[in-house]
């Protein structure tokens, strides 16, 4: 097996608070396969955002990485100076978010803004390199009548289109590794499959990898290889794309998969999780899940479970996994 | 029994104008005819994709738009055309819940503030008996009585859909819209508020008027479902029936979209094909022929009219009798250890809940 493409250790991401450090990332350790998709799946608030920002380092003031090693293709990104880490933002890894309407400048053609990725990492390209290219890029992901549409501005475009631009741009320089924040939150149920299809099919095209960070285990279904549970700042559980959903262990999993509304069944009430994610500044002691979880016992408020191997490549932080055990 | 709410080929037509004179040039056709009942104690689901007329349609039902063309009748009276004292006196039976959590609660109010406003409004009681009705509201929503004297900002989006809930219900209404209430939230959220407005519907006997572009959320919440495209009703008809047995190929296409959590049925979805189409430049024919699999040379030509296709199913679709049956409500079976974990999570929870109570 060859070396993943990213590897994340021990990351530990904090904001200066009015008592010292609170940790938004606290000790995450995953690997990226090359031309795999990663799944990083939580609630708002549960750290998954800040995990991206901080393998891009756009962790914003006053939050810092305070430990850990990000080591992209050999190097580690937290050792790069800026501009280093400059060339490799946007060309070798690329990132798109969940806001179509506010990722893109409403002032500026969406070909100007595609050329301007393009330039950016490319200060030789001629102007009608640079169109032909960016129509090409556009054409990639099935805008029709590409070459017209580079002079539209963003409000011309439909929400589905706009996130089409935004991969255009993402796209554009050929990245190795895509970092995908709710692509499609905010989109339409048919649009959302068009688009992640899409990324499906550029996927096995250029054989970058993806990162999809995503609240929708139905849309982790649809497109993860692998899946990374988070809450409150940590991994709670780890699997692979299947045996998250056959075989889920953590009772975080557990409560996420029984939330979901399906189509198929009729269940007289949905399985919710009460309470919410704890602020980071105000964690419980002993696992973080506690004061959530239906399978609480007392060690479950003292002991902070770490991963324990549950499986071929499949890891959860719960000392009463599996739950079955528990009946018995 | 009279329905709670009827609407009768509502449409609300907007002029596009341009140059020095603002002489029309288009029309956006918002809502096109559209027509619905809302029984006593039900839940009637509108549902479609942004932009086909939904939020419109519920808007125009409520009076807070006025209609281009048609009725509405609330229990049983003609409120078209009510305006003045009458209208606002209605507006004690019929309430709104929004979908945006953290913008339609005033941030410089305090709870107890936004919770009493709808009683000084209409006049309901004296203070005492206003305050005491405010702690009587966050109760019925699950929220702690302290929490009236916090600001919006303190909560998070499922408690400040909570109070936005509550505010709707402080005047006690017959009838709630609810507009996309659940889509701002995270999944295990979304489940709490569910939850929670399917617990009130059964003890204050609501009815609910549900907008939703999820039809997941809807096969839980719905007694009835109206599907809409580009401001029409396309299909509609008792909840089972429809998911089951969907008769119009936007219904399915909807459907198909869905992503399911089952990794195994991963390429079992069938695309959408194409956008929208934008309601100023609505397709000739049926206004689905753009993007339907199943289109014939008739579908460009001629407007389908809704049919009945079984008692209380009916379908805007020329081909509606013809199409096949639909295959995607064969679900993977769910494997046995998820299946025995989630039972067992299930089990837990129901015992927590009784021990609360």
């Amino acid at each position: 097996m060859t070396d993943p493409l990213l590897q994340i250790e021990g990351l530990r991401t904090v904001f200066r608070g009015a008592n010292g450090d609170v940790p938004a990332v606290d000790g995450v350790s995953l690997s990226v396969p090359r031309g795999k998709t990663l799944g990083i799946v939580g609630e708002s608030g549960c750290g998954k955002s800040m995990l991206s920002l901080s393998v891009m380092r756009l962790v914003p003031a006053p939050g810092r990485i305070a430990a850990g090693r990000v080591v992209f293709d050999g190097q580690d990104l937290l050792a790069l100076d800026a501009p280093a880490l400059r060339s490799l933002r946007g060309n070798r890894i690329a990132m798109i978010f969940q806001e179509p309407m506010t990722s893109l400048n409403p002032v500026f053609t969406v070909g100007d803004q595609i050329m301007e990725a393009m330039r950016a990492h490319d200060r030789r390209a001629s102007a009608a390199g640079l169109r032909a290219r960016a129509a090409a890029a556009l054409d990639r992901v099935r805008i029709p009548a590409a070459a017209r549409r580079l002079d539209d501005y963003p409000h011309q475009m439909s929400g589905g289109m706009r996130q089409r631009v935004m991969i255009a741009i993402a796209l554009s320089c050929g990245p190795d590794l895509l970092i995908a924040d709710e692509p499609t939150t905010a989109l339409d149920v048919t649009v959302q499959a068009q688009i992640l299809d899409l990324l499906r099919d550029l996927q096995a095209q250029t054989g970058m990898a993806i990162i999809l960070i995503t609240h929708d285990l139905g849309v982790v279904a649809e497109m993860a290889d692998e899946v990374a549970v988070m809450y409150a700042g940590r991994v709670v559980e780890r699997a692979p794309g299947t045996a998250i959903f056959d075989d889920p262990q953590h009772p975080y999993t557990l409560g996420l998969l029984g939330s979901i509304p399906r189509v198929e069944e009729t269940r007289d009430r949905l399985l919710a999780i009460e309470g919410a994610v704890p602020a980071p500044f105000a964690l419980p002691s002993g696992c973080r899940f506690n004061p959530r979880c239906v399978f609480r016992a007392p060690p479950c408020t003292e002991v902070d479970p770490p991963l324990l191997p549950l499986g071929p490549d499949h890891t959860a932080a719960c000392i009463r996994a599996p739950v079955e055990d528990l009946a018995a | 029994m009279t329905p709670v709410l009827e609407a009768e080929g509502l449409a609300k037509h907007y002029p596009i104008r341009r140059g020095l004179l603002s002489r029309a040039s288009g029309t956006v056709r918002a809502v096109d005819g559209v027509s619905f009942q809302v029984m006593p104690g039900e839940t009637l689901a509108l549902v479609g994709e942004s932009g086909c007329g939904k939020s419109t349609t519920a808007r125009l039902a409520l009076r807070l738009l006025d209609p281009t063309a048609g009725t509405v009748r609330f229990e049983g009276q003609d409120i078209t055309a009510l305006h003045g004292a009458p209208l606002r006196a209605l507006r004690r039976r019929m309430q709104i819940v929004f979908q945006d959590p953290f913008a339609s609660l005033n941030p410089r109010m305090t709870v107890r503030d936004i919770l009493e406003e709808p009683l000084i409004v209409h006049a309901i009681g004296d203070r005492t008996a206003r305050q005491t009705r405010v702690a009587e509201l966050l109760g019925l929503v699950g929220l702690a009585p302290y929490h009236a004297a916090r600001y919006p900002h303190e909560f998070s989006g499922g408690q400040r859909q909570r109070i936005g809930i509550a505010r709707a219900l402080a005047v006690e209404p017959a009838l709630v819209v609810l507009d996309e209430p659940v889509s701002a939230l995270d999944v295990s959220i979304q489940a709490q508020v569910v939850n929670l407005l399917d617990d009130l519907q059964r003890r204050l006997g609501l009815s609910y008027l549900f907008i939703a572009h999820d039809l997941a959320v809807v096969k839980h919440v719905a007694d009835r479902v109206a599907v809409m495209y580009l401001g029409r009703i396309v299909e509609t008809g008792p909840k089972d029936q429809v998911f089951a047995d969907p008769r119009h190929p936007y219904t399915r296409l909807l459907l198909s979209a869905i992503p399911r959590p089952d990794p195994h049925r991963r390429l079992a979805r069938q695309a959408a094909q194409g956008d929208l189409p934008s309601p100023a430049n609505i397709p000739a024919g049926c206004r689905f022929h753009t993007r339907c699999p199943f289109v014939i040379d008739r579908c460009r030509t001629e407007d389908p009219a809704l049919h009945q296709v079984e008692t209380a199913h009916l379908s805007a679709c020329h081909r509606a009798a013809e199409l096949p049956p639909l295959d995607i409500e064969q679900a993977h079976p769910a494997p046995p250890a998820a299946a025995r974990r989630l039972a067992l999570y299930a089990e837990r929870r129901a015992a927590q809940a009784e021990g609360v109570q």
